[in-house]
């Protein structure tokens, strides 16, 4: 089950906890992974973590639309093979308030989070859809269906990914390619490391599976949706959110 | 035929997967040759590609046969 043997994912934000474990559970599953992300020394780690032939590396910095547009065709280079999986991962925060953020902290927000991944999409369908095969997962958040205090632009863009998500599902649904969304919850990661400890609490106690998500769990979520195995799921958002939030 | 025709034609057998003497000039995309909505923006694009022209959303509508192709490139490349 879930063998992605012989296939190609890209994998962006793979310097981020959540990116790493998707990136080390595709490769588990067989897949040879291209690696990408802004810092180089970390991604080249994280490559030589994983070892042997099946990974590359690509640095792109997403925030630049020409590099979101050429990255998929750089990974091709570097796989020597199409594209078969694209995992939409990279993602930024700027929280603040309403009153208080500026338009800068919203479109920076809304280019990488989801301007980005429209880009990547577009780049990567046109194959795809000529191949008659391909899985693009997006990675969301629980916030972009509950909203969050303070993260009005990132629940908007990540509310943005499922729109886009369900149009591009309609759109590649007749030649076999699927588009799905994973949105995970509170998870453990760097990100959320800085929390204060009564406010990890609070949020602990408020996920009925009693504990912070892992990267783990959301990578073997997007695993399950690249597999041949999801081939008639699409334009479905995949929540993993230990129960937080039941929607 | 022109040599953009024939360049057409190819495109068209090419990505339609479809027999070329059933390629004719009146022959229709989608009632003719298989192709769904998805097939003619591949098309478009395609001819954008292979013959260096920007065939924008409008026009692109109003290419439904072969001819409508071959004319649309061809008033192009003389213009």
């Amino acid at each position: 089950m879930f063998s992605l043997s012989n296939k190609v994912a890209l994998v962006t934000g793979a310097t981020g906890g959540i990116g790493e474990a998707i990136a080390r559970q595709l490769h588990q599953q067989g897949a040879t992974v291209v690696l990408s992300g802004t810092r180089e020394s970390v991604l080249a780690e994280r490559a030589a973590a994983l070892g042997g032939e099946r990974v590359h590396v690509v640095a792109a910095d997403l925030s630049d639309p020409a590099a979101a547009e050429q990255l998929v065709a750089r990974a091709e280079e570097v796989a020597g093979a199409p594209l078969d999986i694209l995992v939409n991962n990279a993602g930024l925060t700027r929280d603040t308030l309403a009153i208080r953020m500026k338009d800068e902290d919203w479109s920076r927000v809304i280019e990488v989070d989801l301007a980005s991944p429209f880009r990547l999409c577009r780049a990567a369908l046109k194959g795809m859809l000529r191949r008659r095969a391909g899985r693009i997962i997006s990675i969301a958040s629980v916030v972009g269906t509950t909203g969050n205090a303070g993260q009005a632009n990132y629940a908007a863009a990540k509310a943005g990914l499922v729109g886009m998500t369900k149009s591009l599902a309609q759109e590649a649904g007749s030649r076999g390619v699927t588009l799905n969304v994973v949105a995970p919850g509170f998870i453990a990661t760097a990100m959320t490391d800085v929390l204060p400890d009564a406010q990890k609490e609070k949020l602990v106690g408020s996920i009925p599976l009693g504990r912070m998500g892992s990267p783990d769990d959301v990578a073997s979520a997007v695993v399950y949706l690249a597999s041949e195995e999801a081939a008639w799921v699409t334009g479905a958002t995949l929540h993993v959110n230990g129960g937080m939030a039941m929607i | 035929m022109s040599e953009i025709a024939d360049k057409v034609k190819k495109i068209v057998v090419e990505h339609l997967g479809v027999e070329e003497s059933k390629v004719t000039p009146d022959a229709s995309f989608i009632d003719d040759l298989g192709a769904d909505s998805l097939d003619t923006v591949e098309l478009v694009m395609a001819f954008e590609e292979a013959f260096n022209v920007e065939i924008p959303e409008d026009a692109a509508e109003k290419i439904a046969t072969v001819k409508d192709a071959i004319d649309y490139i061809e008033a192009q490349k003389a213009a």
